[in-house]
């Protein structure tokens, strides 16, 4: 308990650093600049005291939960007692991590899909399309997109392959892609790669990734630990790029069959 | 006293919005160790500790944010993007980008991680000081670039410069420089990109560019307000691989 006080007020100063540029540049912009008093002053000290509070006690519970959290699934279900059977000879095959692709589309899904940022971009997205992009499908476009980057991103670290060779791929493919799909979803589809990563899901992946690394033999958690997060942000953008050019072809197919009709 | 008593009362939505964020995580992981792996999580109770404190922590966090940094940083954001000197406008959004990308909880978490995963492969020197010069460089790197991103995402909303050509050049910058850089900071780095643009980066630059792009005649809000997210997570990538080609190189 004791320790738990002491780690809180550690980091409790370490977070006023953190915050003292981004409250120095508005107060400096409200009070010099723009030459404006903040009404309300009383509840926006309590409102930046709520928020350094609250960011401390993030970093402690980071650290105590989903950093060991995303360590120990790792670890369990990269451990050769878990992957084969009594007497079995362990390969170390990409194929025998089967549970770690599944966890890894589970976890990608289910943090991203309830995900409030993203319901609020699905929502406006079905507004300026005119209904032709319905929010439904462009959440599950996104969560799909995250679960397979994610997936992706597990089995490049089980088979040790270079990072650079896949994200220049899907780099080549969202741009190809981006020449074809309707233009008013081109910014949101980019969008959509940075909101769905949520505080949480981050250093999760990161946990999950330099486990993975640190347990499976022959990878090295620091040249293959991290990137998860950069799946997590690249596929989004190629599955609602895909979901929009499909809602176009569609909206073009029904059009044509009006006409024929 | 009233105000705290309204702000605790205030508490319950960002609570409830806290555990939606951890519910799916819990649910995958409890179906996952009774079904699949069957086995006990080691040190439980501590871990249920911690998830309380993230719980209350992301509670706060957003709570506060949303009654103090995000109101005053959404009226300087219309107020500088109606009106006043052009020089004053992207000053505040250099130092936008910079301020809440320092305070961004995931870039903090994710530059302290890879400093102990370097100190272990010895990269870095292994006591908490070298850590701590590591963590902070990359942060800083984060920080300037996502600084110099929101201030050309500025410009292009002003000059109506297009996006896609500026979103290419950034993929060609990255692809070229990978290969030069060092291959222990590359994981890293193609990360940086998707953990700039959280909790406090998005609402506040959003803000700026959707109040800039109906500031401006002819402009799409939607089009033209959207882009400086995509450029904030293309310039980390680059700087990260440049301060590894610093420090590491």
């Amino acid at each position: 308990m004791i320790a738990l006080l002491l780690d809180v007020f550690d980091t409790f100063r370490n977070t006023l650093d953190d915050l003292a540029p981004i409250i120095g540049t508005l107060f400096f912009f409200q009070y010099v600049v723009l030459k404006q008093p903040l009404i309300n002053l009383d509840r926006i000290l309590i409102g930046l005291f709520m928020v350094a509070l609250g960011l401390t006690l993030f970093l402690v519970g980071l650290e105590k939960a989903i950093f060991p959290l995303g360590d120990t699934m790792a670890r369990q279900l990269t451990d050769p007692a878990f992957l084969y059977a009594a007497g079995q000879i362990p390969t170390y095959l990409w194929q025998d991590y089967f549970w770690v692709y599944v966890f890894a589309f589970s976890i990608g899904f289910s943090t991203t899909v309830a995900e409030p940022a993203l319901i609020a971009v699905a929502l406006k997205a079905e507004d300026i399309s005119g209904g032709a992009i319905s929010a439904f499908g462009l959440r599950m476009a996104v969560a799909m997109g995250v679960a397979i980057g994610v997936t992706i991103g597990c089995f490049r670290i089980v088979s040790g392959t270079s990072l650079w060779m896949y994200i220049v791929v899907a780099y080549v493919v969202v741009l190809l892609q981006t020449l074809r799909a309707p233009k008013i979803m081109i910014p949101l589809a980019f969008d959509s790669g940075g909101v769905t990563t949520s505080t949480v899901t981050v250093p999760l992946l990161a946990a999950l990734g330099l486990g993975l690394a640190s347990t499976i033999p022959g990878r090295s958690p620091v040249l293959d630990g991290f990137g998860l997060i950069a799946f997590a942000s690249v596929f989004p953008i190629m599955t609602v790029l895909a979901y929009s050019q499909f809602s176009a072809w569609q909206e073009r197919q029904s059009n044509k069959q009006d006409k024929e009709g | 006293m009233n105000s705290i008593l309204v702000s605790l009362h205030q508490m319950v939505r960002p609570l409830l919005g806290a555990l939606r964020d951890l519910t799916p995580i819990l649910i995958v992981i409890v179906v996952f160790q009774t079904l699949v792996l069957q086995q006990p999580i080691p040190d439980l109770g501590s871990m249920m500790v911690g998830f309380l404190c993230v719980l209350i922590g992301l509670a706060l966090f957003v709570q506060g944010l949303e009654s103090a940094l995000f109101p005053i940083g959404e009226n300087l954001a219309h107020a500088f993007a109606n009106k006043g000197s052009v020089a004053w406008l992207l000053l505040f959004a250099v130092l936008l980008g910079f301020g809440t990308t320092i305070a961004e909880p995931a870039l903090i978490a994710i530059a302290a991680k890879a400093a102990d995963v370097a100190a272990a492969a010895s990269l870095i020197g292994s006591d908490a000081a070298a850590r701590e010069e590591y963590a902070d460089g990359l942060r800083l790197s984060v920080a300037v670039s996502v600084g110099l991103a929101i201030l050309i995402g500025v410009l292009r909303i002003l000059r109506g410069w297009p996006l896609p050509y500026l979103i290419i050049s950034g993929y060609l910058l990255i692809e070229f420089m990978t290969p030069f850089a060092p291959p222990e900071i590359i994981g890293i780095a193609y990360d940086a990109g998707g953990v700039t643009t959280s909790t406090i980066t998005v609402p506040l630059v959003a803000a700026l560019g959707v109040g800039l792009a109906s500031s401006i005649q002819g402009r799409n809000p939607v089009l033209d307000g959207f882009g400086l997210i995509a450029l904030a997570s293309l310039l980390p990538m680059v700087f990260v691989m440049a301060y590894g080609l610093m420090v590491l190189g």
